[in-house]
């Protein structure tokens, strides 16, 4: 299965190593990641006022893209994941929106949100499916507890993400068992990390990031998964006295025992 | 040609603030056939229905249009009227110029013009009307409930106790419902067993009262004075005329882990058990699906030990069949699912409970003996923080719409009964709003407050994080502007209420109504609320919405008055607005039988004369006007058009389009 | 300005039952001086001035965990969106401006913090 991929402007850099092994793993596992050839970045904030359409438009352009080769877009970054998944809504949904984007891209026929987006993660649960990941394992994980950090981007606002409950999910815990670790349940898993706030105040990262480290901590995590490379930063950055994070590609790299 | 008199209401204000009724008087009075138009202030009214019956005398009326509300509201009012008046009762029509019209508009030109057109179309069909005789059917005098609750049980010995048979059909292998799992109830707090158990005994001991308890309605036929019901009495591989109710076989069972349902599953029963002390019947039952007997034919040792030899593994399901007059619905409610809450980590700590869970941990024959301990250690919990509205009056998919009514003043009583066992807690109610509208409610809410010392907190808990044996709780406190952060031990929910999951499939046994929530709908919101619209289905406690104990008794209680009324006639009078075929046009397909939701219709051979003096012979429907009760899904079905409706003829019901589109 | 910030964001401040579980739920409390439940009533109630010079406003994470957990589906984050877009959209309204960058940059800050924070603080 070939795939369209959106990598994002964090991946290309700063946040590379999710991109990497993540694309080494899919190599592993089976599918193929083919990325966008003229993407741009997203905006990594959804634009919340209905009335801005220039920020939307690297979004659709990505889609169609996607739509244009009949493939499923995926993304590996959260914050990309929200912002196009939320925007593909608008365009199925928002015949305002919709209508003005047509405009002003000069389309025939306005784009409607055909293409489906996915993340990662939905792709290792739905399509390739957590048993088969389970059955690649070569370098299983056992004994290891693992806390998932979900943060924001992925599950919220769950109407619209449609990605799994938010306030109670499941996927990176059944995702750390399918490598053999032990999931860590812990309630702050789902709570922000100070996001984009980091730039302008970090003391107020810095407490979040503490409650988050604490509570995960009470619950013996030994190191933390995320798919964001914002909350990766915060996490790391920011944590009075945190646990090691890493990005869950990288973790599912060793377990394929892929380099 | 009919001598037709048209009556138009005005219904005070309802109808004549946005109908020009003077001008409908007019305009249907230059209609042909009428010969007397009026309107009048209020034609239900003494004065009205008497100006109705000196026009009919007077005018020599033959036919009567009332434009006026529903007829849902007033046709019986009019019907007796005209027929004081020496009218068949079926010669009137009523046009519904008011939930129809004058309700819905806005404009007084466009709804005076649609109340003429909704007039004339009533003219038009009276034309065609012709005197209908009702005939009767007889009433069975027994009775049915479904549900052996508090509500069940009142209506039950409500109605045994005027003399008529009634029947219990209760589910679970005990009656007695929710409130056998309540501890103390609000506002006096009397315990719930103490006031409930006697009944459950009464209802026993009854000889009118008959009680199929681990049983379920199957199905239901007939109508209203004839309900033929088959009920399937569920195998509880005991034999109830024999067990004593001894309990030695729910101690010797080596099945231990079965979770027990009696205590929402905070601790474990044996696969063969009595669900509680106080159970009615008194007698045991075999879990199935953790019997090691019953499922791989090994253990026995339930039979060795009862003396009575009442175990019988062999027991099958048994069908009941019954008729009834009346059937009333008692199935209750459910709290619902909090699985999409996660925000309350219900899931994720045992310290965080269900209000329904906290009665349990409360009541002297629950889990802990009655001493309030935590789940997660069974230590003594210090800060007990209560949630209000979980799940009730949600706009989103998470919740329901509704309130549920009875949340406020349970969490006002487990908050009090906590400061009051235990006064080093502390306490906190979050709530939206505080609703107390009953008899003494208020006052006992205020007495949580400012006797027992709760902290009623205006404000909502928006996440509760389970660390190092606390939960960390975050909410709002709207009227101190300030976020809160309190460390407990217990949180807990008060999760919304909904009806319970067998009322839907009840319901369309019953061709009784709903509304979205799966609530039951009375036949009238304010005058008729213990009546299903379904004549002889009648509605008893909160499965026809939220309710605390004393208006779900109150209800049970009116619910039976209902029953008895209808139980006290020997004969009913029928609908005459049956169907009729055609036996020429009639072709034998049977499309009618098989749609006729009652059975009314049958199938009989029959000589008819030919030509050239012949005979055929030929296979016609016959409908039993007794048993149909005028739905009209045959004359749809009929592909020749043979089948009519009395009253709603093919020929009146075109009459009426043509008048509404000329 | 009221029917600006209920159009572009789209949220219907009457849909509220004052319940405070959006405040209940925020992580921002602590920065902000007028909190969600606040500013819905702010809104609805037209006192929009106050809240275009509340410097709090900033601190809302968009984090969704008052739109995930209001129960009338108000969205209190659209609100705030709305009126922070209204006040940066004004001529010399930028919260964070390209000279202030600079400063805030370390080794390993991603490239996703600066685009998210010009999008929320500057247009």
């Amino acid at each position: 299965m070939t795939y369209s991929y959106f990598p994002g402007c964090t991946l290309k850099n700063k946040g590379r190593d999710l991109d990497v092994y993540g694309r080494a793993a899919a190599e592993k596992l089976g599918f193929a990641l083919e990325e966008l050839p003229a993407w741009q970045c997203c905006g990594a904030v959804y634009p919340m006022a209905k009335d801005e359409i220039a920020t939307r438009l690297s979004s659709v352009r990505a889609l169609m893209a996607a739509k244009e080769k009949g493939q499923d877009l995926v993304t590996l970054c959260s914050a990309c994941h929200h912002v196009i998944k939320r925007v593909n809504g608008d365009m199925q949904r928002d015949a305002a929106i919709r209508d003005k984007v047509a405009r002003y891209l000069n389309l025939d026929t306005p784009y409607a949100g055909e293409t489906k987006v996915l993340h990662y993660l939905e792709v290792l649960r739905d399509r390739v499916g957590f048993d088969q990941v389970a059955k690649a394992v070569s370098n299983p994980l056992t004994g290891k507890k693992i806390g998932a950090y979900y943060g924001c981007l992925l599950l919220r606002p769950g109407k619209e993400m449609g990605f799994d409950d938010p306030e109670n999910p499941c996927i990176l815990e059944d995702f750390i068992r399918a490598l053999g670790a032990e999931p860590v349940i812990y309630a702050l898993r789902n709570a922000c990390c100070g996001g984009y706030c980091t730039m302008e105040n970090r003391d107020f990262a810095r407490k979040q990031v503490d409650k988050i480290m604490e509570n995960a901590k009470s619950q013996e995590a030994e190191c933390l998964i995320t798919a964001c490379p914002l909350c990766m930063y915060n996490l790391r950055e920011n944590a009075t006295d945190g646990l090691p994070v890493m990005y869950f590609t990288e973790l599912l790299a060793k377990a394929l025992g892929v380099d | 040609m009919q001598r037709i008199g048209v009556f138009v209401c005005w219904c005070g204000s309802n109808i004549a603030a946005t109908v020009d009724v003077e001008k409908v008087a007019e305009a249907l009075g230059q209609e042909p056939g009428v010969v007397f138009s009026a309107n009048y202030q209020y034609m239900c009214s003494q004065a009205g229905q008497e100006l109705i019956q000196d026009a009919i005398r007077e005018h020599r009326l033959t036919g009567v249009v009332i434009c006026s509300c529903s007829p849902r509201m007033h046709e019986n009012t009019f019907r007796k009227t005209v027929e004081k008046a020496g009218l068949n009762p079926y010669m009137l029509e009523i046009a519904n110029i008011r939930e129809q019209c004058s309700w819905i508009h806005k404009d007084k030109l466009t709804a005076t013009e649609k109340a003429v057109i909704l007039g004339r179309a009533a003219i038009a069909k009276v034309q065609l009307n012709t005197p209908l005789t009702a005939g009767t059917s007889p009433v069975r005098k027994r009775a049915l409930v479904i549900g052996g609750g508090i509500a069940g049980i009142q209506t039950a010995l409500d109605i045994a106790e005027a003399g008529f048979p009634v029947d219990i059909v209760e589910k679970k292998p005990t009656i007695g419902g929710k409130m056998t799992q309540l501890d103390k109830t609000f506002p006096t707090l009397d315990c719930a067993a103490c006031i409930l158990t006697p009944k459950m005994v009464d209802a026993a001991q009854n000889e009118n009262i008959t009680i199929y308890s681990y049983s379920e309605v199957q199905s239901v036929k007939g109508f209203v004075g004839n309900f033929q019901v088959s009920i399937r009495k569920k195998a509880r591989y005991v034999d109830e005329t024999k067990c004593t109710g001894c309990g030695l076989c729910t101690e010797k069972c080596p099945q231990k882990k079965v979770p027990n349902e009696f205590n929402l599953g905070l601790d474990n029963r044996r696969a063969i058990y009595i669900p509680f002390a106080q159970a009615v019947p008194k007698v045991a039952a075999i879990d199935p699906n953790y019997c090691t007997m019953l499922k791989s034919g090994k253990c026995g040792v339930c039979s060795k030990v009862c003396t009575a030899g009442a175990i019988d593994y062999q027991q099958r399901d048994q069908i009941i069949e019954e008729t009834y007059g009346a059937i009333v619905v008692a199935t209750g409610f459910e709290p619902i699912k909090l699985d999409r809450y996660g925000e309350f980590a219900y899931f994720q700590s045992p310290d965080v409970v269900t209000s329904l869970e906290f009665e349990r941990l409360m009541n002297a024959a629950g889990p802990t003996g009655g001493t309030l301990l935590r789940p997660s250690d069974g230590k003594h919990p210090h800060t007990i923080v209560f949630v209000q509205c979980v799940g009730s009056r949600c706009d989103d998919s998470r919740g329901k719409s509704y309130c549920s009514k009875i949340c406020c003043m349970y969490t006002a009583k487990h908050a009090m009964l906590c400061r009051e066992k235990y006064p080093d807690t502390d306490v906190y109610v979050f709530y939206i709003d505080v609703r107390t509208p009953g008899k003494n409610f208020d006052e006992f809410y205020r007495r949580a407050v400012e006797e027992y010392g709760v902290h009623y907190i205006k404000g909502m808990v928006g996440k509760v994080v389970p660390q190092n044996g606390i939960l960390k709780v975050q909410a709002s406190d709207l009227i101190g502007n300030r976020q809160l952060h309190i460390d407990a031990d217990m949180v807990v929910l008060a999760a919304a209420i909904e009806p319970d999951k067998s009322a839907r499939p009840l319901a369309t046994m019953l061709t009784a109504s709903m509304d979205t929530n799966d609530f039951f709908t009375e036949a009238h919101p304010k005058l008729r609320p213990v009546e299903s619209p379904t004549a002889g289905i009648f509605l008893s406690g909160a499965c026809q919405g939220p309710k605390d104990i004393p208006e779900t008794v109150a209800q049970a209680s009116a619910a039976a008055a209902k029953v008895i009324g209808l139980l006290a006639k020997d004969h009913l009078s029928c609908n005459p607005c049956t169907a009729q075929p055609d036996e020429w046009m009639c072709n034998g397909c049977s499309s009618c039988e098989k749609v006729c939701p009652y059975g009314a219709i049958t199938y009989a051979e029959k000589d008819f004369r030919g030509p050239n003096r012949t005979t055929l012979r030929r296979r016609v429907a016959q409908v039993n006007p007794a048993v149909c009760q005028g739905c009209g899904a045959c004359t749809v079905a009929c592909p020749s058009g043979a089948m009519d409706l009395k009253g709603f003829s093919n020929k009146q019901i075109l009459a009426e389009v043509d008048a509404i589109c000329r | 300005m009221l029917d600006v910030i209920k159009e572009i964001s789209g949220v219907n401040p009457r849909k509220c039952m004052k319940c405070g579980k959006c405040t209940a739920a925020c992580p921002a409390f602590d920065e902000m001086e007028y909190h969600p439940h606040q500013f819905v009533d702010m809104v609805e109630t037209g006192r929009i001035d106050e809240l275009l010079n509340s410097k709090g406003m900033y601190y809302c994470l968009s984090c969704f965990a008052c739109v995930e957990r209001c129960p009338r589906s108000v969205e209190p984050a659209r609100l705030i969106e709305a009126v922070r877009t209204l006040a940066l959209r004004k001529q010399g309204g930028d919260h964070m401006t390209p000279d202030m960058v600079p400063g805030k940059l370390d080794e390993n800050l991603p490239q996703q913090a600066i685009t998210s924070a010009f999008r929320k603080y500057r247009k």
